[in-house]
């Protein structure tokens, strides 16, 4: 016996939607939780001023500082070399076995876990190349690891511009630099701007990769130049929250409220600078 | 068929993509001030002889390619700067495409190219080539709109101002109206026509009364082959290959 099929779409359907409700759930529950729990630390002083008192008291402006640092410093690095990369494997690299192999190689590298990330800038920023564990160490490990995104959506940016952009470009006399330069870059500008500012939320987040290269468990002042370590968001919330005992819950949710809302408000914004193309694009 | 101080002269042109021949040992010569039409059915090898004269064929992956082309005498390979030849020989494609800039920096992207920066130059040659497609009346008081914005027979007549704004010497065109409605196809017609003097046109149509309306010699093509060519008029009336005359009054194609 066979059900009804209007019956047999029904469940279906209600199956699939809790299903999506399932993968919801988690997302509201932990934001849920922070906020609930994390609201009441935050404050102007919270925010702006320096922990006291073995780090149960004060604010976090060392490690929210020291976090943009990073973030600024794997975006200087990464966002040059990722472009460029991906102009040449979009625009000059002919499709022959070593572009393959390079393509796999950056699929691979996004693959990395991010903790192997900070065991290679250990031996080669740290101690190779002698920069010591300091915010330059940092930011060029958290610049490898992003490397593999920007590279990524921006060749996926430059692809999407149309072929017939450079044909008409070329037959107009320009060179492949210039129609590279004025009639592709351009309108792949927006796709790339995101790819940096998913870029961005990733460096803010990440542990690992600066845990051996320059984060400090705690610092009295705040750091003079790149050589210096800093406290950073993500690694002070895990020490708040193992290392440390009786540090004051809405301390400890408080700090991750407030890497979260950084995060979150970048990918936000990458989403709307997303949308916002995609309305603007005619073609 | 040979004639003499041609403008543009091919040699046994071969084109192949992979397997499959594209082009097979085609020459022929082109008179300068000419409307040179090319007719045949699709996949004849129209669009990539048209390719080949400003090397955009230079774009696709070819497997193989051999002959001569020049122009003016020069070989397009090793005697000019592939700049300099797209230059000099502009092409306005079968579908209309602006790029996504204003109207006016579509039409002096060629100029800027060069470096031209003087804005006085850039406007006398955005009004000569606007004037010369038959489009400045229509845009003179809103050059900044977006190219886009206008409709698709003034975007072709725009594609048109766009190559005539680097002073070029041959202009190709490749089923320039096959997009377009019966009125903004008698505009470009009457424009190749009047351009005529003042430039070689070569116009590949799919279209076979086109080819009669405003051609003097045409070409017919089938299968990468060069069947014939000879006077317009010749052709529709007494055509040497019988494969023309069954393609022209519609027998196949």
């Amino acid at each position: 016996m066979s059900m009804k099929p209007r019956i047999a779409q029904k469940i279906a359907f209600s199956i699939l939607f809790l299903a999506t409700l399932l993968v919801v759930m988690p997302v509201l529950i932990i934001l849920g939780i922070i906020v609930a729990k994390g609201a009441s630390a935050i404050s102007w002083d919270f925010l702006f001023s320096m922990p006291r008192d073995g780090m149960t008291a004060g604010g976090i402006f060392p490690a929210i500082l020291g976090t943009l640092y990073l973030v600024l410093g794997a975006i200087l690095f990464a966002v040059p070399l990722g472009v460029m990369a991906a102009i040449y494997l979009v625009e000059y690299a002919s499709d022959n076995r070593l572009s393959r192999l390079i393509k796999l190689a950056i699929v691979n590298l996004a693959g990395v876990p991010s903790v192997v990330y900070g065991l290679f800038g250990l031996g080669i920023f740290v101690t190779f190349f002698g920069f010591g564990a300091s915010i330059l160490a940092g930011s060029l490990t958290l610049g490898i690891m992003i490397l593999p995104v920007i590279i990524t959506s921006s060749r996926e940016a430059l692809e999407s511009v149309p072929r017939h952009f450079r044909m008409v470009s070329l037959s107009l006399g320009a060179s492949r630099w210039q129609t590279i330069r004025h009639s592709v870059i351009p309108h792949a500008l927006p796709g790339i701007l995101t790819g940096m500012i998913l870029g961005l939320g990733r460096a803010a987040g990440e542990t690992a990769p600066i845990l051996f290269t320059v984060a400090a468990f705690y610092l009295p002042r705040l750091p003079q130049s790149i050589y210096d370590q800093t406290m950073a968001l993500p690694y002070h919330l895990y020490v708040i929250s193992t290392q440390v005992p009786g540090i004051a819950e809405n301390i400890r949710y408080g700090t991750a409220l407030v890497l979260l809302s950084l995060v979150l408000l970048l990918n936000l914004a990458a989403i709307i600078l997303r949308s916002r193309f995609r309305r603007k694009k005619k073609w | 068929m040979v004639v003499s101080d041609p403008k543009f002269s091919i040699r046994s042109l071969t084109i192949q993509y992979g397997r499959h021949v594209a082009l097979r040992d085609i020459s022929l010569d082109i008179r300068a001030h000419e409307i040179f039409t090319i007719i045949g059915p699709a996949n004849s090898g129209k669009t990539t002889f048209l390719h080949s004269l400003n090397r955009l064929i230079d774009l696709v992956p070819i497997s193989r390619c051999s002959g001569q082309i020049t122009l003016d005498g020069q070989d397009i390979r090793r005697d000019l700067e592939v700049e300099a030849l797209r230059r000099k020989v502009g092409i306005v494609f079968a579908l209309p495409l602006p790029l996504p800039i204003s109207l006016y920096e579509n039409i002096v992207y060629g100029l800027r190219m060069q470096g031209v920066r003087d804005k006085s130059r850039l406007d006398a040659a955005l009004e000569k080539s606007l004037r010369e497609a038959y489009l400045w009346d229509e845009v003179k008081d809103r050059l900044d709109m977006p190219a886009m914005n206008l409709s698709g027979g003034q975007q072709q007549r725009l594609c048109m101002a766009r190559i005539l704004a680097g002073e070029p010497d041959v202009l190709l065109f490749d089923e320039p109206t096959s997009g377009l409605d019966p009125i903004s196809t008698a505009k470009i017609e009457d424009t190749l026509v009047e351009l005529k003097s003042r430039y070689t046109i070569i116009l590949v149509t799919n279209n076979v009364a086109q080819a009669a309306r405003v051609g003097d010699r045409t070409a017919f093509f089938l299968m990468g082959d060069l069947i014939e060519v000879s006077d317009t008029q010749k052709m529709y009336t007494v055509p040497a290959d019988t494969r023309t005359g069954d393609y022209i009054t519609g027998k196949f194609g």
